[in-house]
């Protein structure tokens, strides 16, 4: 499966060491009969994912459920181990690392959660739960540690004695505050978010959504922005990677991705978001047939159970992630170029 | 319009909890429905649109109680309609799918059993008909090889093609109404773009008019006529589609409409609302939306946050309630009053 994958960019040709950078990321699920059960079959998860992040840069991935989007963005992040492949932040392989170079390695690698009350101690106060990556890490004096909360959650929009408080007297926007400071306190470099406003209500949505935008250009975090919204992810990202099913099946520039998509895939995620405009009412071209058993994909191409052209190759050989031009990858034998 | 409308609700009131701490989820309602029509009902989470849905159907659990006001379904009220009346209704005349599709069947059940039901027990199919007919229902909204799905449990299938199931279900017995409550909100997008074509489609063919409720800008520009937009417990814009989304007169329908991202219209920023939905514990003595208004200032001194403005009639089926509107003639009160 993994043959005619293309090798990751060579961004280190120029010498640099890009933020992050994952290649041949491999995560698999077992499939069983039972709790106790033996494996009937594997879910490739993630499967065979290349990808890099700049500082400064958003990338952004969408897909719809089941993709395997959350698995990556927790396996870069080494919340979870990969089957294969490696992830470097830095320069580091993560999975490489001693637990002590890991644990302060993650301190520049936070996550941001779509639920963050999920993610936060019912019984711990506000200040407590945001203070508690600098006790981890050992980071600074008390005085010098409430300080830090006090700023953070002023950045985030919070007042400093909301720090007295516990989770349940916030709204879910503020918990997602709350969630965004714990991630900031420890001032990362890198920030992946997970579905960060998909439980906000569009008014609260655009307040959080501005907070990630400016403390994103003010610190130059380098940032993986997932979510199964086209338009959120149009608006915070600078490159977009598409999944479907453990692939990442096109990947460009941002204007590129949405002006002149070229996977098959991807023009069916544009084409179904409804448009706002009532004037344009019509039967989206949705793609035909249901998403297959992830447990038994198609041979060949993933998507031709569902796509419009598919041709006989597609059975036969899975395309890989053919370049472009421009930063322009799309997995499909029939992209332009191909 | 002239003709009648097939659902009137005047001044509908439902509270959960009594006393002074009571929540006002739904706080004076007006609406109509007119015979296929598809009513948009959008707001944000609380505002009482899902209350609102539940209350015409009476479906509102306890500590709910709905406090006041009237629901006429072909002028008569189901509010005090006799249970035998009301049980009538339900399915029959008026029917309701959820956000939930799988939550809704019954696990133990085959799929075509569960569309059969109503079709014997109200329908008054035989056992054979009523599958038959099942097993044509499921071919009509999209399912392939109906005749073995019909066999199959829910588990057995897709959310997508739970839900389709389900508005084979809530359309069986040809009801004038269905009520679907954010249909589509649990869907991948391209599985919700096939189910709203069919409810669209299925609505459409069967002539029954439409209650959609949901939280998406996009749903209501691809499926309504008519869009109530709610804060806290009230319609605050009532108008035609088009001029909700394209000529909004309600401060909050515009910052709803702004402050979500459009695909293909990239913005640096993002227009917020500031601040959070206000205490519906507390009784409200002015605009609701006053603390989070921009234009609460040009209105005039004292006036939104003093006292709650009346709907303003801007055209003939074009409503809003905003001080900002003053001037227009107030909307015909329902019986019952606006206070």
């Amino acid at each position: 499966m993994g043959e005619s994958r293309l090798s990751p960019r060579p961004a280190d040709a120029a010498g640099r060491v890009p933020l992050l950078r994952a290649a041949g990321l491999v995560v698999r699920f077992p499939v069983r009969a039972g709790v106790m059960g033996r494996p009937r079959a594997w879910v490739q998860a993630v499967d065979g994912v290349d990808l890099t992040v700049e500082a400064g840069e958003t990338l952004g991935l969408v897909g719809e459920s089941g993709c395997g989007k959350s698995t990556l963005g927790r396996t870069l992040l080494a919340l979870r181990r990969a089957d294969e492949g490696s992830v470097e932040i830095e320069g580091q392989r993560v999975f490489d690392l001693p637990p002590a170079r890991l644990k302060a390695l993650r301190r520049h690698a936070q996550m941001v959660f779509q639920d963050p009350v999920a993610s936060l101690d019912p019984r711990r106060t506000v200040g407590g739960s945001v203070r508690m990556g600098l006790d981890l890490h050992g980071i600074g004096t008390r005085a010098e540690r409430e300080a830090a909360v006090t700023q953070v959650l002023r950045r985030v929009g919070l007042r400093p004695e909301h720090a007295e408080r516990f989770p349940h007297e916030f709204s879910g926007g503020q918990r997602q505050r709350i969630g965004i400071a714990r991630a900031l306190v420890l001032e990362p470099r890198l920030l992946v978010c997970d579905e960060p406003v998909s439980a906000l209500d569009v008014s609260v949505q655009a307040q959080i959504l501005n907070l990630l935008k400016d403390v994103q250009a003010e610190r130059g975090l380098g940032m993986v922005f997932i979510s199964h919204n086209l338009a959120v992810v149009e608006h915070m990202a600078d490159r977009v990677a598409v999944m479907y099913y453990g692939r990442i099946v096109e990947q460009a520039p941002r204007e590129t991705l949405y002006a002149d998509p070229q996977h098959p895939y991807t023009r069916a995620l544009l084409a179904a978001v409804p448009s706002h405009d009532p004037a344009q009412r019509h039967s989206v071209a949705a793609p035909a047939g249901e998403p297959p058993d992830p447990a038994r994909l198609p041979t060949g191409c993933r998507f031709r159970s569902r796509c419009p052209l598919a041709m006989p190759r597609c059975a036969a050989e899975e395309p890989p992630l053919f370049d472009l031009g421009q930063g322009h990858r799309a997995a499909c034998w029939a992209a332009r170029g191909v | 319009m002239s003709e009648a409308p097939l659902l009137e609700v005047r001044d509908l009131r439902t509270h959960f909890g009594t006393g002074p701490g009571a929540v006002r989820a739904v706080n004076g309602v007006d609406l109509a429905v007119h015979r296929g029509e598809v009513l948009g009902i959008v707001g944000e989470s609380g505002c009482g649109k899902t209350v609102l849905a539940l209350s015409i159907l009476r479906l509102v659990d306890a500590p709910g109680r709905i406090v006041s006001g009237q629901v006429l379904f072909e002028g008569q009220d189901v509010l005090t309609m006799r249970p035998r009346a009301l049980t009538a209704l339900r399915g029959r005349d008026i029917a309701m799918i959820f956000q939930q599709p799988k939550a809704s069947l019954d696990p133990v059940m085959r799929i075509g059993s569960q569309i059969a039901e109503p079709l014997r027990l109200r329908g008054g199919r035989s056992r054979a008909e009523a599958w038959r007919e099942a097993v044509e229902l499921l071919g009509a909204v999209g399912i392939p090889n109906p005749e073995e799905k019909a066999r199959a449990y829910p588990h057995e299938i897709s959310g997508g093609q739970a839900q389709r199931v389900m508005i084979a279900t809530a359309l069986a017995l040809k009801p004038r109404l269905l009520i679907a409550d954010e249909p589509t909100t649990a869907l991948d997008v391209t599985v919700q773009a096939q189910i709203l074509d069919l409810l669209r489609e299925r609505c459409r063919a069967l002539g029954t008019a439409l209650i959609l409720v949901t939280h998406d800008i996009g749903v209501i520009a691809q499926m309504a006529d008519r869009v109530a937009v709610m804060y806290a417990g009230r319609v605050v814009e009532n108008a035609p589609v088009e001029d909700i989304l394209g000529n909004p007169a309600h401060p909050y329908t515009r910052g709803l409409l702004r402050s979500a991202p459009v695909m293909g219209a990239v913005q640096k920023r993002l227009q917020e609302i500031p601040g959070g939905i206000p205490d519906l514990t507390r009784p409200l003595r002015g605009c609701a939306f006053a603390p989070r208004c921009d234009g609460r200032r040009q209105a005039g001194p004292g006036r939104c946050d003093g006292q709650a403005p009346p709907p303003f009639m801007l055209s003939p089926g074009r409503e809003a309630r905003c001080w900002l509107q003053d001037g227009a003639p107030a909307a015909q009160p329902a019986p019952g009053g606006w206070s």
